[in-house]
């Protein structure tokens, strides 16, 4: 039936539509497989006092129950600061933290041990907020600082300062398919680890430092994940290192597959911020000075926690040039999961500040807020610099403002907004437009990099195989087009494998949006490599045929199937029956290629560079109405303009456009987690914390790509998609604030924080009431 | 735990089947039966992933109880195709690009399907009532709504032919 039924689109959609896709959970293994479970901490903070596994390791069916002095090689799971237990030893740090592993013939046997494991805790003092952790001194690293200019000094010629506080809270990741692992040993110590992951190589590099064993032996196979987000760029390590510690101690495929509840209650979020601020203005809305100062709960380990600050520093501009302008950023250790990689990673915080900033400004000058922003953007030729010395090239936003202002007819339903709101008590109508600029690249220069091993078999088809992974972003159907596109075939000749560390080694996460831009590329380069042998091999092929004009390897094009003199079109052969040419005249079809992104560079000790191969650009208008009486709103319609250069795929990138806004709007909006004073997670089921459904989506929704040039410097032209339009969402937030700020006439401003949950917003609500009433009798 | 006898008819096919009792009809497709392309998301009924349909209506498969089928009709995504063609609703998801992980895919046409089977012409609010309880994290449900637009325009097209 799969052979019927095709996609252009989506190169594994004829097996997700009949349930035949396979994820990790799905894999069929023979009757040894073992369950393996993740007994975990209780306690925020405690000390281990002692405990006793002799009862949970006699329960029949139980294989294994390991403590960490178990582990034979390193007891360390941190990806880039050793500083993550793989099993505690002597205190925990956080509850959901993994103390002890079980691995048993079924699930049941698997809890009956857990319950029989005797621990003695002892109970610590636990941070589990950043004023606490700022308080305690509970500093991650060192602060971080980038500047431009003399922004005390432009503060004391400015016009008008304001100052204030946001609180952006953090957001679980909530991948379909939880965390899972399956782990199948094999001869010596070799290990194949099938897992859900997003950095296969660090996969295979962490379970050889817990295992006390060579990368060489560890193979790490990834078909697919059931979503991602940045969940499951470190944190699939940890499951995977479990998952191959218990596989090690039993000798036999050991399978875990985190619970929902277990999965969120174990596993980082995004980093929760609280950002304080301070901006000079000019009487015509245009910043002149600004200080912002973010501080992260990075939870109880580094984890990226140091990159995901400095993109929310590289990113509190988002789009406005701002002469005088400072940075700071701390990371605060708290008692909690270690927080990481998330969907814009740092850059939702830091453009969450600059927004509330620009908004601020705009309802402090009374001036309708799109103007204000559209007054701050950068320029194109001068004002187009940013706070860490990069030109802003190719920069899209004037023109973007233009189109999007006209197509969402702003202006026409800003006055339709301010008479609905003159005219009704109980709702209130909001509207906001918000743009976005997200730097493209790893802002570590060295991950910016990709591998791919192309192999043509002798009847013409062609198996790609590259460092990214696909967790439903298209990246593999992106791929199959680009090298379909390179060899001149159609894409039915085109397979993209599994993702497998012993084809493509020592590759980089599939991550910061890089995924086709590195792993395209390298996969054009590996193709190049081998159309060059065909080239040459054609052409002799072809000489011998015309030995009075000869075909010149160089002039030999690949379209339509078909290898052809450009110079004489008439000799030509037909792709398929090219390659076993090449086998007989012992030509290798096997290639490999390799890519990095050229000329980026970044100090991190000087705050000065240039972190991105390029811009992506992307602007929203949202309109709700607010029910002020519950907090209840709708997302009326929401109007997006996505700059994507020019798309492999636009089905794919609007649907990534679509998808990441509306992650945007739950973590705006209904996504909200709440830890008990224990440092207990409560939010830790879908029960209580909601993701947004179908109900949740804009009644009108109208998304387009801008109409662009080629992106110059990358795949066929293509910008990256993954994570901009994430931050358009913002356009929901403040849209819901331009309601609230609408009872008291847009005269005074809404005390807010991120989500704008039902209580915040009709906690600002009475606020808002209460001072006007204070005001109106005085 | 006494096994209890259930006899079923699962995508057509009857099976006599001897469970725990209080083996899920989500842990009998998948473990017993290797009919894996019903998921697990969160195994308390709220994300929709192991929805199937039981005597043609919707339901989660990870809250019934294996003696609830006793004598029931179950169908799951891998029978959703028939005599080796896809079901409309497969191939408008497809051409509508409604898959992108692919996870939540089996149980929105499941949910997809018992919507159009009583109402074959749904509007648009309709369609949302029909899969709110289907989470999707990736695709935003735009292209999801649409391809279940579309079956239903299929569906409706085929019905004409056929009379």
């Amino acid at each position: 039936m799969s052979n019927q039924s095709y996609s252009e689109t989506n190169e594994s959609a004829d097996l997700h539509v009949t349930g035949e896709a396979v994820y990790v959970d799905d894999i069929p293994v023979g009757g040894q497989l073992l369950t393996g479970r993740v007994v975990i901490s209780p306690y925020a903070h405690a000390k281990i006092v002692s405990f006793d596994l002799r009862d949970a390791r006699r329960i029949p069916g139980v294989h294994a129950v390991l403590a960490h002095a178990d582990i034979p090689g390193d007891n360390q799971m941190g990806p880039v600061v050793k500083d993550e237990p793989c099993l505690a030893a002597d205190e925990v740090t956080f509850c959901g933290q993994a103390v002890f592993l079980i691995a048993a013939e079924t699930e049941q046997q698997c809890r009956e041990a857990e319950r029989l494991i005797q621990v003695a805790y002892e109970p610590l003092d636990a941070i589990l907020d950043i004023e606490t952790a700022m308080s305690n001194d509970s500093l991650m690293g060192s602060h971080r600082r980038i500047e431009r200019g003399d922004v005390e000094a432009a503060f004391a010629a400015s016009d008008h300062i304001i100052e204030g506080e946001l609180r952006t809270g953090a957001q679980e990741h909530w991948y379909l398919e939880t965390q899972a692992c399956l782990c199948v040993p094999g001869e010596r110590d070799e290990i194949t680890a099938y897992s859900s992951t997003q950095h296969p190589s660090e996969t295979q590099a962490l379970i050889a430092g817990v295992l006390g064993i060579r990368r060489n032996s560890v193979v790490v196979e990834v078909r697919r994940m059931g979503g991602g987000f940045g969940g499951k760029e470190t944190q699939a390590n940890h499951t995977a290192c479990w998952t191959a510690l218990l596989c090690r101690a039993t000798r036999r495929p050991v399978k875990i597959r985190l619970f929902r509840d277990d999965d969120m209650i174990m596993t980082g979020k995004r980093h929760r911020f609280l950002t304080r601020y301070k901006a000079g203005f000019t009487g015509n809305g245009i910043l002149e000075a600004v200080r912002i100062e973010l501080n992260a709960d990075g939870g109880a380990a580094t984890d990226l926690s140091f990159a995901i600050l400095e993109r929310a520093m590289l990113h509190a501009d988002n789009s406005y040039y701002i002469a005088n302008f400072s940075v700071t950023g701390a990371i605060w250790k708290t008692n909690l999961p270690p927080n990481t990689a998330m969907r814009g990673f740092g850059g939702p915080q830091g453009t969450a500040a600059i927004e509330t900033v620009v908004d601020r400004v705009a309802r402090f000058l009374r001036k309708d807020p799109a103007e204000i922003r559209s007054r701050n953007f950068y320029g194109t030729i001068s004002r187009n610099t940013t706070h860490y010395g990069q030109t802003v090239e190719n920069n899209r936003l004037p023109e973007m403002y233009n189109q999007l202002i006209r197509s969402s007819d702003y202006r026409e339903r800003r006055i339709a907004v301010d008479e609905f709101n003159a005219t009704h008590e109980f709702y209130k109508k909001g509207l906001a437009l918000t743009p976005v600029k997200f730097g493209i690249s790893f802002t570590t220069s060295f991950l910016n990099q990709a591998g791919a091993l192309v192999n043509i078999y002798t009847d013409g088809t062609i198996l790609v195989n590259h460092g990214g992974t696909e967790m439903g972003q298209g990246l593999h159907s992106k791929i199959r087009h680009i090298a379909a596109r390179e060899f001149g075939v159609s894409l039915k000749r085109v397979k993209v494998s599994a993702t497998n560390t012993s084809k493509v080694p020592n590759t980089s996460a599939t991550a910061a949006s890089t995924g086709s831009d590195l792993n395209g590329m390298a996969v054009r380069n590996a193709a190049a490599t081998l159309k060059s042998r065909i080239a040459e091999t054609i052409a002799e092929v072809f000489s011998e045929e015309n030995r009075s004009s000869p075909t010149f390897a160089s002039h030999i094009v690949f379209e339509d199937e078909s290898i052809i003199d450009g110079d004489h079109p008439e000799r030509r052969i037909a792709f398929a029956d090219a390659m076993p040419i090449m086998q007989h005249r012992q030509v290798s079809l096997s290639a490999t290629g390799y890519y990095r992104t050229p000329d980026i560079g970044w100090d991190r000790e000087k705050g000065r560079g240039k972190p991105f191969h390029y811009y992506a650009f992307g602007m929203a208008v949202s309109e709700v109405l607010l029910d002020l009486l519950t907090g209840r709103h709708k997302l009326l319609r929401t109007d997006i303009l996505h700059d994507t250069g020019t798309s492999i795929n636009p089905a794919i990138d609007i649907g990534q456009v679509e998808g990441g806004f509306i992650q945007g709007v739950g973590w705006c909006t209904t996504e909200e987690i709440k830890w008990d004073e224990n440092g207990r997670l409560m939010t830790h089921s879908p029960d209580t914390y909601k993701i947004p459904t179908v109900g949740d989506i804009p009644q009108d929704f109208r998304v387009s790509l801008l109409r662009t040039d080629p992106n110059p410097g990358t795949i066929h032209g293509s910008k990256a998609v993954g994570e901009p339009p994430f931050m358009l969402s913002l356009s929901v937030w403040l849209a819901i604030k331009d309601a609230v700020s609408a009872v008291a006439g847009h005269e005074l401003e809404p005390e807010f924080s991120l989500p704008a949950t039902y209580e915040v917003i009709l906690l600002s609500i009475e606020k808002l009431k209460a001072k006007t009433l204070k005001e109106a009798s005085l | 735990m006494t096994r209890v006898t259930v006899k079923t008819t699962i995508n057509h096919r009857k099976y006599e089947l001897a469970p725990d009792p209080n083996q899920t009809l989500l842990d009998i497709l998948r473990e017993e039966l290797g009919l894996t392309g019903t998921k697990r998301g969160c195994e308390i009924g709220q994300c929709g992933a192991c929805t199937v349909l039981i005597d043609g209506r919707a339901a989660n498969s990870c809250l019934v109880l294996a003696p609830q089928i006793d004598g029931k009709e179950i169908l799951t995504v891998e029978g959703l195709a028939s005599d080796g063609r896809l079901h409309p609703l497969q191939e408008s998801f497809m051409d509508h690009d409604a898959v992108h992980c692919g996870f939540c895919t089996p149980g929105m046409l499941m949910s997809a399907k018992d919507l159009l089977d009583h109402a074959p012409h749904p509007s648009e609010e309709e369609i949302r009532v029909g899969i709110s309880g289907n989470l999707c994290r990736c695709t935003g449900y735009v292209q999801i709504v649409d391809a279940i637009h579309d079956a239903a325009e299929r569906l409706g097209k085929k019905e004409r032919i056929e009379n």
